[in-house]
């Protein structure tokens, strides 16, 4: 069976005055109908961009500038503004970060979900109302038939990620982008928002690409993770290896960074430095400056996606030791 | 709890009251009441020298309030803040104000807000130590700043440059050497990483216990992130709509939570290395603090509420080696 999302080398260039940037360099994964795949990395690795090149809200000038994206097979990388609109929210929901500005302050909850549903659905205005308040009920608000004539306002910032929520899923899309859905609540609001997007999508059978700096989401959540580093995935497979058995050397420094709950550490782990800026990314492996373990063909050779173990990393370190491994397994 | 304790930092039944009512045309008009917002309410605790306290809780808990009295941002409506055995707002007001501005020195959230964008790290270093009148003469004034950014990881070479050549975490250790620079004893850091990414975090927090050990520094850490907090903290408040709900030694808190708060929070948090568990999601969200519940503040969320919690406040009171507000917990209900 094919996959329900397909990117393959994807390549995303903001092109400047100084020159083109290259924010998104040669992305590639996949993603089976209802599964979760959560991305991570820090700011500016491109988790967003990537996001927004799949739902085609790329901000202008940046442009996908190789590569391909396939939805259900079919590519969607290189349509026109107005198709994309029908896809957009009918096949493909999103949920950003801050629920806020992502709701329409002067239009109250019910007009922004019926025109959502009548814009994709053929139903008529009564029945896109009734649509309308049994999603919010699906979302957990309470007293739905009330609340569904108020404005952004009237509501909490947990309430309004609910609403939000509520508006993605309004057409029954396939796949969800959720770009740091959680990253502006507090953390008791931030479990209850986690738990209903999951149970929600996979009551539905949609798959979510779930965008987050917050380790402790994505293993909760995913299925897969993929780690990104200077708009390149470094290491991709299922959440539980990526967490406790890393391959990839940034990886596990991200993993190794993270205070953990349990446990009493003097030090914590640190990467020395910080990502490169995209003018400024290193010949061969991006990370290789911060790298403890570099060597010589990390400075000059740019590795590519190799399975290690369970999962997918791009590192040097690995073929080397498949090839030691070889070497000793012939000795 | 007479006997006087030696604490560096005691605060005693500290609260600030905003005024947020209508204009007065407004109240005139509509016959609308003043409005008050209890942002703290009655908080105490005591840092002793060299340790770590650390406040947690959801946005609008207070906590940053807390912060801003520490540092004479505001003056506290109520209660006293006490500070190597004298009153600080007291001092605040009188003509030894600056010296003790200088023991108490304060890191802010968000690194890309709190420098200067149009001053040079070296005059944004600077700037204390001239204010202060520590330092007059030029030479030994840029001395002192390379010396103050080579403790916290960045070179002497970083002088001459802007803010903007900076990243987010080189920036928060700028905020840190300037808060350095009047050699203070009471650093108060008011969620110093929750903008930075956790790699970075890792390097400011690793700084700032290395300047601990090394200079014997007394912090007041505000975060709501409990894995920080746990990591930098020796002890532990809850807070939770202006009031403390817990307040406990580090291990004690995290190992043996008392107040349902604390668990709920505790709970809430998602774990990196027990995948696929599923968590007990904290009921309802913060009430509206202008017009808290009566009670226990807690009581609209909490499962093991009864009549008592919905008509009477808790107080503190002592158990064992923890303070905790909660009638359930002193009637021995959980």
């Amino acid at each position: 069976m094919s996959p329900l999302l397909e990117v393959k080398n994807l390549i995303v260039e903001f092109p400047s005055r100084h020159g083109t940037l290259r924010a998104l360099d040669g992305v590639s994964f996949d993603l089976a109908a209802g599964e979760i795949l959560g991305v991570v990395g820090e700011s500016g690795a491109g988790k967003s961009l990537t996001g927004a090149a799949i739902i085609g809200l790329l901000e202008p000038p940046g442009r996908v500038a190789g590569g391909e994206i396939l939805l259900q097979e079919k590519r969607i990388d290189h349509l026109a503004h107005e198709q994309m609109r029908h896809i957009r929210g009918k096949q493909i929901g999103a949920i950003f970060q801050d629920p806020l500005t992502s709701l329409n302050p002067l239009y109250t909850i019910g007009q922004q979900l019926t025109e959502t549903i009548l814009a994709h659905l053929p139903l008529s205005k009564a029945e896109a109302r009734q649509r309308a308040i049994a999603l919010l009920q699906d979302t957990g608000i309470p007293a739905a038939e009330q609340r569904i004539d108020q404005y952004p306002h009237q509501f909490s910032g947990g309430m309004r990620q609910r609403v939000v929520i509520a508006l993605a899923l309004a057409a029954e899309p396939i796949l969800v982008v959720a770009d740091e859905p959680t990253t502006a609540l507090d953390v008791s609001i931030q479990a209850q928002i986690i738990g209903l997007l999951k149970e929600i999508c996979k009551k539905r059978g949609a798959a979510v690409m779930l965008i987050t700096h917050d380790m402790g989401v994505i293993a909760e959540t995913c299925d897969r993770v993929a780690v990104m580093y200077a708009g390149r995935i470094v290491e991709i497979g299922p959440v539980h290896e990526v967490i406790n058995h890393p391959a990839h050397p940034y990886s596990a420094g991200l993993m190794a960074a993270i205070p953990d709950i349990s446990v009493d550490v003097e030090r914590l782990h640190q990467i020395e430095g910080s990502m490169p800026r995209l003018n400024a990314i290193p010949k061969g492996c991006a990370f290789n400056p911060r790298c403890s373990q570099a060597f010589d063909r990390c400075r000059e050779e740019r590795p590519k996606l190799e399975s290690a173990g369970a999962t997918q990393a791009a590192c040097w370190l690995l073929s080397n030791q498949v090839e030691t491994q070889k070497h000793e397994v012939t000795q | 709890m007479s006997k006087p304790s030696k604490a560096l930092v005691q605060v005693q039944d500290i609260a600030m009251d905003f005024d947020v009512s209508p204009p007065w045309l407004t109240r005139v008009i509509e016959r609308k009441p003043r409005l008050k917002l209890h942002a703290v309410d009655g908080v105490s605790f005591e840092i002793e020298k060299g340790k770590t306290l650390a406040l947690v809780g959801e946005s609008g808990c207070g906590k940053s309030t807390v912060a801003r009295l520490m540092v004479g941002l505001y003056s506290p409506t109520r209660g006293s803040f006490t500070f190597d055995g004298k009153d600080a707002h007291a001092t605040y007001k009188s003509a030894d104000e600056l010296n003790l501005r200088a023991r108490i020195q304060m890191i802010f959230q968000d690194p890309y807000a709190s420098l200067n964008p149009r001053w040079r790290v070296r005059d944004i270093v600077a700037e204390p130590l001239i204010e202060h009148g520590i330092i007059k003469d030029e030479a030994a004034l840029s001395a002192r700043v390379g010396e103050l950014l080579s403790s916290v990881g960045l070179s002497p070479l970083d002088m001459p440059k802007y803010p903007h050549q900076f990243s987010g975490g080189q920036r928060q250790r700028i905020s840190i050497a300037r808060a350095l620079a009047t050699q203070p004893e009471f650093l108060v850091c008011d969620e110093p990483t929750s903008a930075l990414d956790v790699s970075v975090q890792a390097q400011v927090l690793n700084i700032m216990k290395d300047l601990q050990n090394k200079q014997g520094l007394t912090y007041l850490f505000i975060s709501h992130n409990l894995a920080v907090v746990r990591h930098v903290s020796d002890r532990v408040g809850v807070m939770y709509l202006g009031r403390l709900v817990e307040l406990a030694d580090k291990h004690t808190l995290f190992d043996r939570p008392l107040h349902p708060y604390t668990k709920m929070l505790l709970d809430a948090i998602p774990k990196m290395h027990d995948t696929g568990r599923a968590r007990t999601p904290v009921q309802g969200e913060v009430p509206n603090p202008l017009n808290p519940p009566s009670g226990c503040a807690f009581n609209p969320r909490c499962p093991h509420a009864n009549e008592r919690c919905k008509s009477e406040r808790p107080e503190m009171i002592d158990m064992a080696d923890t303070k905790v507000a909660c009638h359930a917990v002193q009637e021995n209900r959980l």
